[in-house]
């Protein structure tokens, strides 16, 4: 084992792009997916602010992806839309029809959609990478672009909030609900801080990245299983190959789905979290 | 190669094995390049994207909008023009009809002012030819008479031998003669010789 393991990782570092595409599947005996997998070694500028390594690359790939089909399809907007066009746009009015428009009203709406519909579709192409052959790990599997959205969150529904109610009228609002007498705010009022400082932002960026990270682990487990079963057990134990295959076949598409249905967990909460900032009191 | 274990150790052993809690305290790179990246995601999003779409799905909103709009007002257009046909169509039918009893009233009116016309006519044909056959059978019963004086006077000279020149006598002898015709001959012919005879 420590041989090949070397080997892949000596490949990793001095050829790069084309094969640190497999790294997840490994070269030889049972690769079982491990916390690693998430911290791969650097390429360039190791140890510095600015290392570069595979994830770097992954979520590179899928920014360039994300944008190149967006900005074509921007640019190919026309009144009469084409098929390509018809796809895009329903993507986008899922986001904003679906989720902000839902919960905001028309008028706050158009205000926030841009930020909603960044969110949303940033996540996705993260997301998605987890199951693109050669990619086959999540952009957002490692904290920095959950934590970097779900800081993003945070500061707008506090400027969203200061700039309607005044710092003050938002602290009111949000430490101390009306309606409950003053000795529950004891308890309340610091749980109500935690929830708008730390809780909303941690949960956003936590349950993303751990989604993400089960995902990933899963798939590999499963293809790895199969690699190790079909190419390397006793031929026994060959046939438990097509049964962990058949695993990975559904644990692929059930990332498909948890892509989707992250990214849009997380716009709707985002969109509620800045909402609740909007109204009244809640 | 084979047992699992041994090659889980060897790993852990070998590169400093991150702790479960690393997963979610972010490295400085990582914040660093995700904050790059989803910046890129945003400005492009911000800036290109999404005015372009909103541009478009509100313009064909729009457009939709004033389609129908405009399909509702030229309904609402075609059907006021069909009413005012079947109004004009009604009124026209109603001007034929008026019309047709108009002229089937001339008609009848000019039938019976010709008709009435034809009658005058005829009447005053009839009328002025009466007059015309009185007139000539009045020449031709005083040309008659004369010429039956002469010849009578004639005649009777001849067989009486005697002349009847006086004018006095002759007159007298034709009188007598014709009021013995007009007695014996008939109605009409009395008349006119009675008026011939007074003629004289």
């Amino acid at each position: 084992m420590p041989g090949p393991h070397d080997h892949w990782e000596s490949t990793l570092s001095t050829l790069a792009t084309p094969v640190l595409l497999a790294a997840s599947e490994g070269e030889g005996g049972f690769h079982a997916p491990s916390i690693a997998d998430f911290f791969p070694p650097a390429i360039l500028f190791e140890g510095t602010l600015f290392q570069i390594d595979r994830i770097w690359i992954i979520r590179v790939v899928a920014t360039v992806a994300l944008l190149t089909i967006f900005v074509v399809g921007a640019r190919r907007a026309r009144l009469v839309p084409g098929r390509f066009q018809n796809a895009l746009e329903m993507l986008i009015d899922f986001v904003r029809v679906q989720i902000v428009e839902e919960i905001m009203g028309k008028e706050n709406a158009r205000r926030f959609v841009p930020m909603i519909a960044t969110i949303f579709f940033s996540v996705l192409a993260f997301n998605l990478t987890s199951v693109v052959p050669f990619l086959n790990l999540a952009g957002s599997a490692r904290i920095g672009i959950p934590l970097i959205l779900a800081l993003w969150v945070l500061v707008t529904y506090w400027a969203v909030g200061i700039q309607k109610h005044g710092f003050g009228g938002y602290l009111k609002n949000n430490l101390f609900p009306p309606g409950i007498p003053w000795p529950i705010y004891l308890i309340v009022t610091p749980i109500e801080l935690l929830q708008i400082l730390v809780i909303r932002p941690a949960s956003l960026a936590i349950r993303l990245a751990a989604n993400m990270i089960a995902g990933h682990i899963m798939l590999v487990l499963c293809f790895a299983a199969t690699q190790y079963f079909v190419f390397e057990a006793v031929p026994a134990m060959k046939a438990f190959g097509v049964l962990t295959f058949a695993g990975g076949f559904a644990i692929t598409l059930f990332e498909i789905l948890v892509a989707f249905l992250q990214a849009y967990i997380f716009a709707l909460l985002a969109t509620v979290y800045v909402n609740m900032s909007l109204e009244e009191e809640h | 190669m084979s047992a699992l274990a041994p090659a889980a150790l060897v790993v852990a052993a070998e590169t400093e094995e991150p702790a479960g809690i690393d997963l979610f305290l972010p490295a400085g790179y990582d914040i660093l390049w995700s904050s790059v990246i989803l910046a890129v995601i945003a400005v492009v999003f911000y800036r290109a994207v999404l005015p372009r779409f909103q541009a478009v799905l509100d313009e064909r909103t729009a457009k939709i909008e004033g389609g129908l709009a405009k399909a509702e007002s030229a309904q609402a257009e075609a059907a006021a023009a069909l009413a005012e046909y079947h109004q004009q169509l009604q009124e026209a039918r109603t001007e034929a009809a008026k019309i047709r009893e108009e002229a089937r009233a001339e008609g009848s009116a000019i039938v019976a002012d010709l008709r009435a016309k034809a009658s005058d006519d005829a009447a005053r044909i009839v009328e002025t030819a009466h007059r015309q056959i009185e007139a000539e059978r009045q020449q031709a019963a005083v040309s008659l008479r004369n010429d039956v004086g002469v010849l009578a006077t004639e005649l009777a000279s001849k067989i009486v031998g005697e002349s009847l020149s006086d004018s006095a006598r002759q007159s007298r002898v034709v009188d007598r003669f014709l009021d013995e015709l007009e007695a014996a001959g008939p109605a009409a012919a009395s008349a006119a010789g009675g008026r011939a005879a007074e003629e004289r």
